[in-house]
């Protein structure tokens, strides 16, 4: 299975915006930590944004400058969107509303707890039909997210817009359920090359070593993980990366699609 | 898509467990509901299972000791179905065979009790494992480790769609070559956040659930898991199969699914056509049903506008309770029942069904052959599955 690279979005430390960080992630300009400022979730009906918590915010940022840069009409787009610890936040709440005298929810909290809540505001702010499957799998979760897409791009033959997010969550899950920052980053993957592809990913059997560089801030949340890859993006030279999946023994092969510096759009 | 053998099934619900005890209730009209009894909840009525306080995981999968979890272990136990998965591995080796599962609150209940364990400054209790019984991949982890598999294995979490949708995510992976059989399905247990929840929607029934009927008035809470183990079919092998899959996204609100039914009748389209079958093709529909008002009027309009008036149509939750993200698979394999020993199941405690519905209720338990049965699952989020199943 082939896949071609037709956008990417990213939001994390230091990291405000794909085409902002290329060059940071491709190692020619140093990496400084930074704020992580999702913008206001403009896409999202006046109601809904105001609600809007951080998930659906960063999520619905990288998915924005993905399907923007490949240049894709995002409602015929199917999802393939990973997070650890999805809607964590808002469980906390009703997790202490839920063991206090009074364990009375509030409606809107309880369907926004959901782990596809962030799936499902993306689909109505883009006025989505196409379907959108939302997976877990811990510190796996962007390995399983980008296999899940790879294969769902091959069985079904059509483009996938890949969606991997994870926010801190408060005290006392802050510790069991590790996330150090914000993180999301999105892909738009084709099975048929497009104009202005970055590259071509392939899943394959093998082994490698991991790219050291931006270990640190990998280790620091689930979608973090997807750093490595992104370097690799970053770099536009043949890369093999490996899945970190277990019990698959896969690396992604990544072929940049031409020399030509990515558009600067 | 390949059309994809249940090469075994295991189902535990409130009416049984396993499929015998299940055909047995569905063909007598015998429902598993009875009045709310669970973490001091007493409104409305509940599916629970029977057995699951008692149930003991093995020693060596004690981490995993939830109620979630001992809900999919007792699924395991049902129909010979880790000795299927065991002949699974033996074939195709066991990085081969996957998990896909769902689950959308997966040992929440853990989590709820360690809650209300917290000490004066707010900490959980020590003994409190997180990472195997509420973090999403807990079902998946225990369900790999406790079949002996290496394949890849990850959870699927979309509301009451998960385990219809974990269908199509594991057959995905199987059309991709990345896995040679796949066990699917999903596991929900009861909990208070999801008693409490719908409560606060006010779309708990007082009575037992009755979906569909004129008079419906909410759902009944309920538990169950259920898993099928997938892999490709031969042509005239014999076996139920699921022959096609179909989703899609409504984009229209968190909880009330289109008044208009286009998300779902778009996911049985789709379905279909995966499917390689007309409409004409399908015998009836087994319905998402929940008992809600809204839900079930814009379930039927989806079915209507698809296949005309008229379609043969039932729902499960009548005897279940709404087993949440399990209703996928509670539906699939009870479709797969129905396939096998060529009955519709009533509806309990239907008397009229809405007269403004176009597809038609059946009410009473119907003997006849089936070719092909379409069963739907729709949930919060605007997500929408649909399942083909039949002979190949």
């Amino acid at each position: 299975m082939t896949a071609y690279v037709a956008g990417i979005g990213l939001l994390g430390p230091g990291l405000p915006g794909w085409a902002a960080s290329r060059p940071v992630l491709a190692g020619e300009a140093p990496w400084q930590s930074g704020e992580v400022a999702p913008p206001p979730p403009t896409l999202l009906p006046a109601n809904e944004r105001r609600r809007a918590g951080l998930p659906v915010r960063l999520a619905l940022a990288v998915c924005a400058e993905a399907v923007e840069r490949a240049g894709r009409d995002p409602a015929d787009l199917r999802g393939v969107f990973g997070s650890a610890n999805g809607e964590g936040l808002i469980l906390h709440e009703l997790l202490e509303t839920l063991a206090s005298d009074s364990p009375h929810l509030s409606p809107t909290r309880f369907h926004n707890s959901v782990h596809n809540a962030v799936a499902g505001y993306w689909a109505m702010a883009v006025h989505a039909t196409a379907p959108i499957t939302c997976l877990s799998a811990a510190d796996d979760t962007f390995a399983a997210t980008l296999m899940k897409a790879l294969a769902e791009l091959a069985a079904e033959q059509v483009p996938v817009l890949l969606c991997a997010y994870d926010v801190p969550l408060p005290d006392p899950l802050a510790r069991l359920a590790p996330a150090d920052f914000p993180f999301a980053c999105a892909m738009v993957l084709t099975p048929e090359p497009v104009p202005g592809a970055l590259a071509t990913l392939r899943l394959v059997s093998g082994t490698a070593s991991a790219d050291p560089s931006f270990a640190a801030l990998a280790a620091g949340n689930p979608a973090a993980r997807s750093l490595p890859l992104l370097a690799a993006l970053a770099r536009g030279v043949p890369a093999a990366v490996p899945l970190g999946l277990p019990g698959a023994a896969l690396l992604v092969q990544v072929e940049p699609c031409s020399t030509v510096p990515p558009s600067p759009r | 898509m390949t059309p994809l053998a249940l090469a075994a099934t295991g189902l535990v619900t409130a009416i049984g467990h396993g499929l015998e005890p299940t055909a047995a209730a569905l063909r007598a009209g015998r429902d598993g509901l009875r009045p709310a009894d669970f973490a001091g909840v007493t409104h409305g009525f509940i599916g629970r299972v029977e057995g699951v306080e008692a149930h003991a995981l093995p020693a060596s999968l004690a981490a995993f000791d939830c109620r979630n979890n001992r809900l999919a272990d007792m699924a395991l136990d049902q129909d010979g179905f880790r000795d299927a998965v065991a002949a699974a591995v033996s074939r195709h080796g066991p990085t081969r065979v996957a998990v896909v599962v769902g689950t959308s609150t997966s040992g929440v209940l853990s989590c709820e009790e360690a809650y209300r364990a917290r000490d004066g400054q707010g900490a959980l209790p020590a003994g409190f494992d997180y990472r195997h019984t509420q973090d999403l991949q807990s079902l998946a982890g225990f369900l790999r480790d406790a079949l002996g598999l290496a394949g890849p294995a990850f959870t699927i979490s979309t509301a009451c769609a998960s385990s219809a949708r974990a269908m199509l995510d594991g057959a995905h992976l199987i059309e991709a070559g990345l896995a040679d059989a796949v066990v699917a399905g999903g596991a929900d247990s009861l909990c208070r956040l999801t008693l409490h929840g719908f409560a606060s929607l006010e779309l708990v029934s007082p009575a037992k659930c009755r979906p569909c009927d004129a008079a419906r008035d909410g759902i009944s809470v309920g538990e169950a898991a259920g898993f099928v183990l997938l892999e490709r079919a031969a042509p005239g092998d014999g076996r139920i199969a699921l022959l096609g899959a179909g989703a899609s996204s409504d984009g229209y609100h968190m909880s009330s699914p289109r008044p208009d039914g286009a998300g779902g009748a778009l996911a049985m389209r789709r379905a279909l056509g995966a499917a390689g079958l007309a409409p004409a093709d399908i015998d009836a529909v087994s319905l998402h049903g929940t008992g809600t008002r809204a839900n079930d009027a814009a379930e039927d309009l989806a079915v209507a506008t698809v296949f005309g008036p008229g379609m043969a149509a039932h729902a499960t939750k009548g005897f279940t309770g709404h087993p949440m993200g399990s209703s996928g698979i509670v539906g699939a394999i009870i479709a797969a029942l129905c396939l096998e020993q060529g009955f519709l199941p009533g509806s309990p405690r239907v008397e009229t069904p809405d007269p403004a519905f176009q597809s038609r209720v059946v009410t009473r338990t119907e003997t006849r052959t089936l070719r092909h049965v379409l069963a739907n699952s729709l949930g919060f989020g605007g997500t929408n599955v649909s399942l083909v199943l039949g002979r190949r």
